[in-house]
Order: C-alpha cells, then sequence, then structure tokens
C-alpha cells in the first residue's frame, strides 16, 4: 500500500488537489480516503459521492487534529487494507501551520496557495520543511512574476524542496506530482515513525478545559517566568 | 540570454471536442503574433498552454514544443532556465514586498547575480506609466497601471527571454506605444492576446479563437495595409486626446473637430510638455 499524507492551511485547495490526483492515478489504482477535521468536513461525502471509492472521516472535537492523525493512521492503514485498498490518501486538517504530520514511508505533500503571502512560507516552515513535494495552488491568480518570487520564497525555507505549482482545478502542473505519486514507493513492513516532532499539545487545555494558569492544567504547562515547559502529571 | 529557437504549437481540440483549426504553428524570434476572440474562446487559455510548456495535459489537449521536441523540465520548472515571459491580466500584486525586494527576490529566481538589473527595470517602468514608481513602495499598494508597467518591465529587463507573452496589455492605462516599442527591441518573439483592432492588425499572423480552441491563423497578404494605416492616425488622435484629457483639458468643438493641422500640432506641444512635467 502506498501512503500520502496531504497538509496545508485550510482554503489552500488541499481537496481539489486530491480530486486531481484521484483522478489522474494509474490504473489499477484503488485509493482509500481518511479526512481529519475538527469541527466540520464534507470532503469525504463529496469523494465518496463522485469516485465511489471508501472514505472515513474522523472529527478532533477538542484535541489538535494532528494528534488525533497521529493517534488514528495505524487503525487507517489496516482500514484501508482491509479493503484491499493499494492507496490511502490522508488530509490533515491544516490548522496551525506548526504541523508536520509526515512520516516515513509515506509521500508527504504540503499545499500551499500563491495568495497566501510571500512571507507564509516562513510562517509554515515546519509544515513545509518535512514534506516531499510542496504543490503551490492558484496559480492563475497571480502574475508568472509573482509566482516566481513565492517559488523564491519557498526555496529560502526549504531549498532543496520538490515545487510543482498549479492550478489545480483546470490541473495544469500536475504531471509532475502525478509522477512523484507513481514511483513512490509501498509502505512495506517497517515500522511507520512520525519524520518530525509535532507541536506539543497533550494537555488538559487540549482536552477541554477552560481555566486560564498553569496551576489549573496538567500535562505540558509552563508557568511565566520558567524558561522551558514541563511536564506535570503521571 | 536571447537564444535562437523555434516554439511550436501543435493542435488539440475546442470545448466541443473537435480539432483545432490549424495543424502547427511555429514561432521564431521577431515573430509577432495576435490572439484575437470572443471573451471566453480560449484567448488566455492558449498563452497559458504556452507558459506551461503543455504536454498534452491540459483541458486543450495541445503540446508545444522546443526545437521540435518536449522541452527539458526545467524549461518548465525552473524560472532561471525559463524561456518564455508572460505578462497577465493581473492589475494587482498580492506580495507583501516592497518593490526593490520584490525584484531583487525575481531576480534571485531568475538571473542570479544580476542585482544591477534592478534600477533598469525601474527606469524603464516608469517610461510606461504616469505615476512614478518607487523602489520603497509596497507592491500591494501600488496602482493597476503601475503593477502592469512594472510587470512589463520585469518580463523584458530581468526575464529577458526570447518569448513574450502579453495578455490585454491595453486594459492598463499605461503608454501602450512605449510598451510597443520596448517590446520590439531585443529579436523577440511576441504573443499578444487583444482586443486592440490595430495591435491584432499590425502582428505578422492573427490567431483566432473561437469555443476553446484556435479556429483559424490568418497570415495577412498585405490586403490590410491600408485599414492599418487608417487606423494609426485615428489611434494617434485618440491617444492625444486621451493625454490631454489626462492633464485637464477641455475641448472647444473647434479644436476637437480635428481637421486644422494647426490644432493638432498644438495638442502634440501640449502633451510633450506635461510629458515632461510628468517625468520629473
Amino acid at each position: 500500500m502506498k501512503l500520502l499524507i496531504i497538509a496545508g492551511p485550510p482554503s489552500g485547495g488541499k481537496t481539489v488537489v486530491i480530486r486531481q490526483i484521484i483522478k489522474n492515478l494509474p490504473e489499477g489504482s484503488l485509493p482509500a480516503f481518511l479526512k481529519i477535521d475538527v469541527v466540520h468536513a464534507t470532503e469525504d461525502e463529496e469523494l465518496a459521492e463522485e469516485f465511489g471509492i471508501p472514505v472515513k472521516k474522523v472529527y478532533s472535537g477538542d484535541v489538535c487534529p494532528d494528534h488525533m492523525g497521529i493517534l488514528v493512521l495505524d487503525d487507517a492503514l489496516h482500514w484501508a487494507e482491509s479493503l484491499s485498498r493499494n492507496i490511502l490518501i490522508i488530509e490533515s486538517a491544516g490548522l496551525c501551520l506548526r504541523c508536520t504530520p509526515y512520516t516515513t514511508h509515506s509521500l508527504g505533500i504540503a499545499v500551499v496557495s500563491s495568495i497566501s503571502g510571500t512571507n507564509s512560507p516562513f510562517k509554515m516552515a515546519p509544515l513545509l520543511a518535512l514534506a516531499d513535494v510542496a504543490v503551490v495552488t492558484k496559480t492563475d491568480l497571480v502574475s508568472q512574476a509573482e509566482k516566481e518570487v513565492f517559488r523564491e520564497s519557498i526555496r529560502k525555507v526549504v531549498p532543496d524542496i520538490d515545487i510543482v505549482e498549479t492550478n489545480a482545478i483546470q490541473g495544469t502542473g500536475l504531471r509532475y506530482l502525478m509522477r512523484r505519486i507513481v514511483n513512490q514507493p509501498e509502505i512495506g513492513q517497517d515500522p511507520i515513525m512520525l519524520r518530525g516532532s509535532p507541536p506539543l499539545g497533550v494537555c488538559t487545555i487540549c482536552i477541554g478545559k477552560k481555566e486560564i494558569g498553569w496551576k489549573n492544567h496538567f500535562g505540558v504547562i509552563r508557568p511565566l517566568d520558567m524558561p522551558e515547559p514541563l511536564y506535570r502529571g503521571d | 540570454m536571447t537564444q535562437q529557437f523555434t516554439l511550436t504549437i501543435e493542435s488539440g481540440r475546442n470545448r466541443l471536442g473537435e480539432q483545432e483549426g490549424f495543424d502547427r504553428i511555429e514561432i521564431r524570434p521577431g515573430d509577432t503574433l495576435s490572439i484575437v476572440g470572443p471573451t471566453g474562446s480560449g484567448k488566455s487559455a492558449l498563452i497559458n498552454d504556452i507558459e506551461n510548456l503543455a504536454q498534452g495535459d491540459t483541458i486543450t489537449g495541445r503540446r508545444i514544443l522546443i526545437n521540435g521536441e518536449e522541452p527539458p523540465e526545467a524549461f518548465v520548472r525552473e524560472p532561471a532556465f525559463k524561456p518564455i515571459s508572460l505578462i497577465t491580466q493581473n492589475t494587482r500584486c498580492l506580495a507583501d514586498l516592497s518593490v526593490e525586494e520584490f525584484l531583487l527576490m525575481h531576480i534571485r529566481a531568475r538571473r542570479p547575480g544580476r542585482d544591477d538589473l534592478l534600477d533598469e527595470t525601474i527606469n524603464l517602468a516608469n517610461t510606461f506609466t504616469g505615476e512614478e514608481i518607487s523602489l520603497k513602495s509596497r507592491m500591494s499598494g501600488l496602482s493597476g497601471g503601475q503593477t502592469r508597467s512594472l510587470m512589463i518591465a520585469d518580463a523584458l529587463v530581468i526575464g529577458d527571454t526570447p518569448i513574450l507573452l502579453l495578455d490585454e496589455i491595453e486594459n492598463a492605462g499605461i503608454f501602450k506605444d512605449r510598451v510597443i516599442q520596448s517590446l520590439q527591441r531585443g529579436n523577440k518573439a511576441v504573443i499578444l492576446v487583444t482586443h486592440d483592432p490595430y495591435l491584432a492588425l499590425t502582428a505578422g499572423r492573427r490567431i483566432v479563437m473561437r469555443y476553446g480552441g484556435v479556429s483559424s491563423v490568418i497570415e495577412p497578404t498585405g490586403q490590410e495595409q491600408d485599414l492599418i494605416e487608417d487606423l494609426a492616425v485615428v489611434e494617434d488622435r485618440l491617444h492625444l486626446i486621451r493625454e490631454q484629457l489626462r492633464l485637464g483639458a477641455s475641448f472647444s468643438s473647434d479644436s476637437s473637430s480635428g481637421s486644422s493641422s494647426g490644432s493638432s500640432e498644438v495638442l502634440i506641444a501640449a502633451v510633450e510638455q506635461g510629458f515632461q512635467l510628468n517625468r520629473v
């Protein structure tokens, strides 16, 4: 089975890119799709209706969606395998931009919009740095010069990343992404590990406690005058 | 930078699924082609196919070859190797950068080590626009005309590619005639989408679009020459009146009749004076 993990800010075009991926997969590909979001998502239903593929959705509610994604990933692979699928596509919620949901043995795809501002690649550096491919969407809405300056901005953050520019609605330029997907190896038997550490989020704020002040919380906490966070609890 | 080569468009299909009205179009340095057609007829899609060096992977199925072959990947993906500059219809730049930072980043992408092109670019841009652009201006704060002037200068100086694509340059309120003069320098192939009759007719070839595809390619035989000359007179006159209006003129019925050469000379003198003032 191949594993594709797709991350990026909301409204950047992740689902449009996924739609093109599914449409252009080589003969014999049997995709399954998992959407992880916080409180609302309809992508799974849309893709199931359009392509007739098995889909699943997980709402993370009060927990960081990328933490949730990490927790359910193993089960998701088993789910796709039990349905004899050979490619699992995971779409992250894309919220804090500090997330690095990519794992070993997967193809990590960061989707960013070319209209998100020249400095946005710096702001989402962790999301880009550990990805294999940066797909830059909505290039039809900017001038060629601006598109190239945006590309330069990504290059500054991650000099060697594979950049694919596209008007994803039309599908222009995605042949290079499809080539990466075709050449992506199967996950194999090795354990799948996160490529980087996601931001710490396992604390009592994450699960919905509303009190302010570290004295009211457990997990990873931080008093104001302490230089580093510490773990409080069992 | 300008290399000698041939760009070939191999035909695809229009929105109705019909083969386009040509087999292949070959374009060489120094050629000019205009693209005409109603809105929605596929003009911008055609120049986007060329810019992307499409290989049958866009909605039209066209293929774009360079020197008769599929171009190397770097021509498509690496700005430093891309032989094509495209000036789109965008009249806004969203980059959160000053003009200087923007141009320097673009130089780094297209022409690493040539920071000296910065001044040349801004100076050329300022010959196209009435209100001067400063290096310290924010890109997002430029007017529509300033943005397009800067993008055209950027394509000519920083891009300096053998192929130049322009999408409706006439719509930005900039000095079109000076833009055209600049385009004609440097033995480039120029392909322009236009609704302007004079620009459309003066191009060496005219591509006519319909239903998302090329319906025909017209190669003028010289029979349109009289029409072009008539239009040139109309163009000159429109230009003069436009510039006068921009400088706050009002017209009496005498000076707007246009039949006496005397009033035209007065107009020209006033306009030239206006330009001088503008450029200080």
